[in-house]
């Protein structure tokens, strides 16, 4: 493996993202090095790095790149930006800032798989990202770097428009909605090809691997969680915005390095709509990694971070998230469709306060016990993990709520942004 | 090897014949759609358990090996 930049010391953070490298390819270029000049061996050295993927799922991804290169001829790769987390921004920031990185790992990721193909998926409201994205392919023709073609797609801009199989069945031509599994993508995907799903930053952290190898890529971190993952960072903190954390510092460390103050913090939402409400005492005492989030119940998701600002009510937020996410199901599976929308009525209840809300906790815990794990996609057991973290972590509130009634209304602070058309 | 039930949600729109043909493995939720037990079906129940996959209109109930892959 060649030797990194003196700027990109194996325990130097940011990696990803700095303030020095350019959306161009010579920018690019100082700071990251050459593109490899093939993928021998990148698989193993990602298992070695230990790479898990950064959409959410946490999957580690050098056995997704074994599944697909096993598979049939004719693979495809497939680099995940759609980013359909309304509280995420880590993605497209990417895109804009290093787009170069993303589609250096996509070409490995393709030549590692075999694949002849790339389709780079984004949001189609996002003009700008697409933008960036033709410049940065029209350098890399220009400079013989597009070894593998890459195009461009626009996918719609739903919640669960981004899970794999979602993607895979619009780029064959159906809705952008989840399929029944297996066959997964790996199997049969785009074409019936199989087909890797990557999320576009996993991808931009295996070009650095197969520039740097894995114990570069394990400089930062720990032996569990190694390496660095990008954070949205927003709520009450003064700089808003994308940042790279490894595991080391507490999330309340994180939040307090962005202008935050913990004191003035009533809970951490981690991992994003389908994540976790924490505590204040849990943010302190928890890095913001795989390992120790599961300590407590949590998952990096996405790598969303949000600080709910003393005095505003998590009861109303979450009850407002529920709803969004009951309305962004995607009429397919009659568990989500009915159970999504009683559970956000059972939480708009508590949240209402009052003599109604009397025994509306029992009835949603046991409409969250029926609606678990019967979608076709994760998505009602996102939304259920998420509103189960809201009764653990609001239920002191819940009972003001019940007495007084709900809190004043106030300005809405997690976005629930309108969503188009499936196709 | 024994069997167990899979619902395909997304073909699944909640008839609710399923129930009625092989309760031992399948009630429903409170929308009538079907909520599984996926305890391995004993070679007593089998039979039941084909004519409840056989006789769901939109075939949406399969059969499927215990211990194969989720699903």
């Amino acid at each position: 493996m060649r030797a990194p930049r003196p700027s990109l010391t194996a325990t130097e953070l940011p990696r990803l993202l700095s303030s020095t490298s350019g959306a161009d390819l010579d920018a690019h270029q100082d700071r990251f090095g050459p593109l490899p000049s093939s993928a021998r061996g990148l698989a193993a050295e990602v298992e070695r790095a230990g790479l898990r993927g950064k959409g959410g799922a946490g999957f580690p991804t050098a056995v997704k790149l074994r599944a697909v290169a096993a598979g049939r001829r004719g693979r495809v790769v497939v680099a995940n930006g759609t980013e359909g987390e309304p509280a995420s921004a880590k993605d497209r920031a990417l895109l804009r800032h290093a787009p170069h990185l993303v589609l250096d790992g996509a070409t490995l990721a393709a030549e590692a798989v075999g694949a002849q193909e790339v389709i780079l998926c984004v949001a189609r409201d996002h003009a700008t990202t697409r933008s960036v994205l033709d410049a940065a392919l029209a350098e890399r023709r220009g400079a013989g770097l597009d070894r593998v073609p890459v195009r461009v797609a626009e996918a719609p801009h739903h919640y669960v428009s981004g899970e794999e199989s979602a993607l895979v069945n619009w780029l064959n031509g159906g809705e952008a909605k989840p399929t029944f599994v297996p066959p997964r993508p790996f199997e049969r995907g785009v074409r019936g090809r199989p087909t890797l799903v990557d999320n576009v930053e996993t991808l931009a952290h295996l070009a650095l691997v197969a520039r740097f190898g894995a114990a570069w890529f394990r400089g930062v971190g720990t032996d569990a969680d190694p390496g660095s993952t990008l954070v949205t960072l927003s709520g009450a903190v003064r700089s808003p915005g994308v940042y790279e954390v490894a595991a080391g510092p507490s999330i309340a460390a994180i939040i307090e390095g962005a202008g935050g103050s913990i004191d003035q913090v009533e809970a951490v939402l981690v991992g994003g709509y389908f994540g976790t409400w924490i505590t204040v005492d849990q943010a302190a005492s928890t890095p913001f990694a795989a390992d120790p989030l599961k300590a407590i119940g949590a998952a990096p998701g996405c790598g969303v971070v949000f600080a709910l600002p003393k005095g505003a009510c998590g009861l109303a937020e979450s009850a407002r998230v529920a709803r969004w996410l009951a309305d962004e199901n995607a009429g397919q599976c009659g568990p989500c469709v009915h159970g999504l929308d009683a559970v956000a009525g059972q939480l708009a209840m508590i949240d209402e306060g009052g003599r109604s809300s009397l025994n509306a906790t029992e009835s949603l815990e046991s409409l969250l016990a029926i609606v678990e794990g019967r979608g076709a996609c994760r998505h009602p057991d996102g939304a259920v993990r998420f509103v189960r973290s809201a009764l653990r972590v609001f239920g002191a509130h819940a009972a003001q709520h019940r007495r007084h009634g709900a809190c004043r209304a106030a300005a809405p602070l997690l976005p629930t942004p309108r969503t188009g058309g499936w196709r | 090897m024994s069997l167990r039930v899979v619902v395909n949600p997304i073909t699944c729109v909640g008839h609710g014949i399923c129930a009625e043909l092989f309760p031992e493995r399948i009630s429903l939720d409170p929308w009538g759609y079907p909520i599984i037990d996926p305890t391995p079906i004993p070679p007593e129940l089998e039979a039941h358990a084909r004519r409840a996959a056989a006789a769901c209109p939109t075939l949406a109930l399969l059969l499927r090996q215990a211990g194969a892959a989720k699903r």
